[in-house]
């Protein structure tokens, strides 16, 4: 099940803790994978990890305008052809509405959102004409639910959705599907920060009683990858541990 | 060259809409004539770019919506 042999995968975000056990699912599932990500040494580290031929580190910066077209290039070349792209950069500029800049605003926007269009449109022609190909875009529980502090990623997130809906819709003709993942709190250096209390806190609204794991969201992109998967189109699936149920 | 581009962007319309070769004439229009969606549109203008080795921008493809229009784009730009 969930084989990716021959298949091609461009990971962005991919030296971050969920990025990066993406990166590792979908090359234990048999995909040469593109390892993209601002921190080249940390994408090496990663690469040097999965090891073996079947890995790639193209670095970018995707709050410029021209690198998600040349991004895609250079992995078409590097790869040979660009199958499944997973859009999971992406940042946090964190503060209440009425302290936030605009600045904040329009950086949070262009990354997780402008970039993930940008990085879709590009590699839509190959994959139109192969008739085969997946995006996945890695979302947030809070695009959905909302959260304080967060008007910015929140927007970001929840457009990634309405963005993912509207494309699979224009594309499911040609074998392309297009999906979210919807991570909810997810162990990662992003959550090992926070106090015990506030861990407490946050672990009384999930049903699980536990943070995710990075394996957890990577498990649901191998799956939504693969040709099992094939019918699967325009949707979010929320691993959350059950503190949300959309 | 204009008969043979005719016939060349004739053969990509009857391939990748698989319609009847009579059917495809100079002012047949991709979506009205050839029932064509946008989509297939698209992908038309991708199929004569790759043919020709040319490039048609956005604001050009959006013009060629008979097959005459793409004979003519390609007749000029190429």
């Amino acid at each position: 099940m969930f084989d990716l042999s021959g298949k091609t995968a461009l990971v962005t975000g991919a030296s971050g803790g969920i990025g990066s056990a993406i990166a590792k699912a979908l090359h234990d599932q048999g995909a040469v994978v593109g390892l993209s990500g601002t921190r080249v040494e940390a994408l090496e580290k990663v690469a040097a990890e999965l090891g073996g031929d079947r890995v790639h580190v193209l670095p970018a910066n995707l709050s410029d305008a021209d690198a998600p077209a040349d991004l895609v290039k250079r992995a078409d070349k590097a790869m040979g052809q660009l199958d499944i792209l997973v859009n999971n950069a992406g940042l946090t500029r964190d503060n209440l509405a009425m302290r936030l800049k605009d600045e904040d605003w329009d950086t949070v926007l262009a990354v997780n959102l402008t970039a993930s269009f940008r990085l879709s449109k590009a590699c839509l022609r190959g994959m139109m004409k192969r008739r085969w190909g997946r995006i996945i875009g890695i979302t947030s529980v809070v695009g959905t639910t909302g959260n304080a502090g967060q008007t910015n990623y929140a927007a970001s997130k929840a457009g990634l959705i309405g963005m993912s809906k509207s494309l699979a819709q224009e594309v499911a003709s040609r074998g392309i599907t297009v999906n979210c993942v919807a991570p909810g709190f997810i162990a990662t250096a992003m959550t090992d920060v926070l106090s015990d209390d506030i861990k407490e806190n946050l672990l009384s609204g999930i049903p699980c009683a536990k943070l995710g794991s990075p394996e957890d969201i990577a498990a649901s992109v191998a799956y939504l990858s693969s040709n099992e998967a094939a019918y699967v189109t325009g949707q979010t699936l929320h691993v959350n541990g059950g503190m949300a149920m959309i | 060259m204009s008969n043979d581009v005719a016939d060349r962007v004739k053969k990509i319309v009857v391939e990748h809409l698989g319609v009847e070769e009579a059917k495809v004439v100079e002012s047949a229009s991709f979506i009205d004539d050839l029932g064509a969606d946008s989509l297939d549109t698209v992908e038309l203008v991708m199929a004569f770019e790759e043919e020709f080795g040319c490039e048609i921008p956005d604001d050009a493809a959006e013009k060629i919506v008979t097959v005459q229009n793409a004979v003519d784009f390609i007749s000029e730009n190429v």
